[in-house]
């Protein structure tokens, strides 16, 4: 009876310095996405946070079996805020750039950004220097294509810039403009939208070095490093696959 | 604020913006002027039958902003299938020059109306006594009279119309027309410097807007010249003799 008690006591210890061991490695990270950019990161009905970065939030914490909390921030605070120690990332969809990098730490890159022509369905395109010549093209304004279109054909195109997207859509189901250059990823899925059926993606992307990371503090290089890892494990295991399915039928990672 | 890029921007606002601004408020200002005289004096009409409909127009021109009367032009009309399949309308309604002179004339000439309607309400009673003495009646009597006094009276209230078109002209720059405001927002997201564009645009509304005000005190000098009164010496003159 009493050896009983004592194994008892002894495996009840045991297992209470397991419990310790394991509440002292898992770490509670905070993780800010913005809501605002479906499909990668929205509010569903419910208040909850949802959609790709989510996801691969959720994946990297429970790979590295880590507490996490979603929070929500708005897009011109957001890196303010991580400064401001209110939570430990940022997972928003955020390009990795040479400015942000002047105040953030990224991650590797966790997805690829691409920039494609949308164009109606019965009009055939010729993707280059020439084969634009002379078109009518449309971009959001302060935008990466914007950008692109500016530098790479701003004196044989005419360039038409819109305040949002939805105005960009607007005028080329109008017949305003010829072509829009957008992020592909969005613009998906406005194409399996009703407004979009008659109009698809032409061409290659146009951008390919546009990468998008987790960024964090820049002393944080230790949580870095374990993101990596775990960002690594996930690719390599399949569930980055499997979420990726979840929101775009075509590999984010080319 | 990086004062090197100024020139630069300057240029770039005066060579591409300035003249699709000039023309849109040049354009917008001068139709509008032929819609506000029916509309004043249909305004003024004792029948209530003709009165509504001018009424309709100012009161949707008036109590809608500028901002929604461009959209609903410019995005809104062509998403109607049979617009966009008129050989007459889709021509025009399809470039954003000619969407933004239909809002800008449609409003400016609700608001010039109403300015019109009070100058000619204005008119001293007798003027318009006087004329019929004389024999005058209907049309003479709006040619003659009427319009012309209430051009001069409604002048200055007209002026400042003219100059809220001018502000109220970069508007256009949503939709897609690249006037002084819309090359000032370009050159911003290009150079993420919001001071140094919009400071030089501001300036360069400023100064036209300062011309325009001179312009528009001689005009009001010019036609009230009768006002005025023959000058010191010859009213001397008149006397001595």
């Amino acid at each position: 009876m009493l050896t009983l008690k004592k194994t008892a006591t002894a495996l009840i210890a045991a297992a209470g310095i397991a419990l310790g061991a394991q509440a002292a490695q898992a770490e509670s990270i905070k993780i800010a996405t913005e809501g605002a950019f479906p499909p990668f990161n929205f509010i569903d009905a419910a208040g909850v946070p949802q959609g790709f970065d989510v996801d691969i939030a959720h994946a990297l914490c429970a790979e590295m079996k880590d507490d996490c909390e979603i929070v929500t921030q708005d897009w011109d605070g957001i890196i303010p805020g991580l400064l401001a120690k209110k939570y430990d990332a940022i997972i928003a969809s955020m390009s990795i750039t040479p400015e942000r990098q002047e105040s953030v730490l990224f991650s590797n890159p966790y997805y690829n950004n691409q920039f494609h022509f949308v164009g109606p369905k019965d009009k055939d395109f010729d993707i280059s220097k020439e084969g634009l010549k002379g078109k009518t093209l449309g971009a959001q304004r302060a935008t990466v294509s914007a950008q692109w279109i500016e530098e790479n054909l701003g004196d044989t195109v005419d360039l038409k810039l819109y305040d949002t997207a939805e105005e960009a859509y607007l005028d080329l189901d109008a017949g305003r403009v010829d072509l829009l250059l957008n992020d592909t990823y969005p613009t998906y899925d406005w194409l399996k939208s009703d407004a979009g059926k008659n109009y698809e993606l032409k061409g290659n992307s146009v951008i390919d070095d546009d990468v998008v990371g987790i960024a964090f503090r820049k002393d944080e290089t230790a949580l870095v490093d374990k993101v990596n890892a775990a960002l690594k494990a996930i690719i390599d295991n399949g569930t980055y696959a499997k979420i990726n399915e979840k929101y775009f039928p075509f590999s984010l990672l080319n | 604020m990086n004062v090197d890029l100024i020139p630069g921007f300057l240029f770039k606002m005066l060579t591409e913006g300035l003249p699709t601004t000039m023309a849109l408020v040049a354009l917008s200002v001068s139709i509008g002027f032929f819609l506000a005289v029916p509309t004043a004096l249909l305004r003024v009409s004792h029948n209530p039958a003709v009165r509504v409909l001018p009424y309709a127009y100012i009161f949707f021109f008036r109590g809608t902003p500028l901002l929604i009367q461009i959209a609903l032009v410019y995005y809104g009309l062509s998403t109607l299938e049979w617009i966009r399949g008129s050989e007459f309308l889709w021509p025009i309604l399809r470039e954003p020059f000619w969407c933004a002179i239909i809002a800008l004339s449609l409003n400016t000439g609700a608001y010039s109306g109403e300015i019109l309607r009070g100058a000619i309400q204005a008119i001293p009673r007798g003027e318009v006594e006087a004329a019929r003495a004389h024999g005058m009646h209907g049309w003479l009597i709006v040619r003659r009279i009427l319009l012309p006094r209430a051009f001069q009276i409604g002048l200055p209230a007209y002026g400042n119309e003219i100059i809220l078109m001018v502000k109220g002209s970069a508007l256009t720059s949503t939709i897609t027309l690249l006037d002084i405001t819309g090359v000032a927002r370009n050159l911003y997201a290009r150079y993420y410097t919001p001071m140094e564009a919009f400071v030089t645009a501001g300036v360069i509304y400023l100064v036209l807007v300062f011309l325009l005000t001179r312009l528009l005190r001689w005009v009001e000098g010019r036609l009230s010249r009768h006002l005025l009164g023959p000058p010191e010496t010859e009213l001397a003159q008149d006397r001595a003799s």
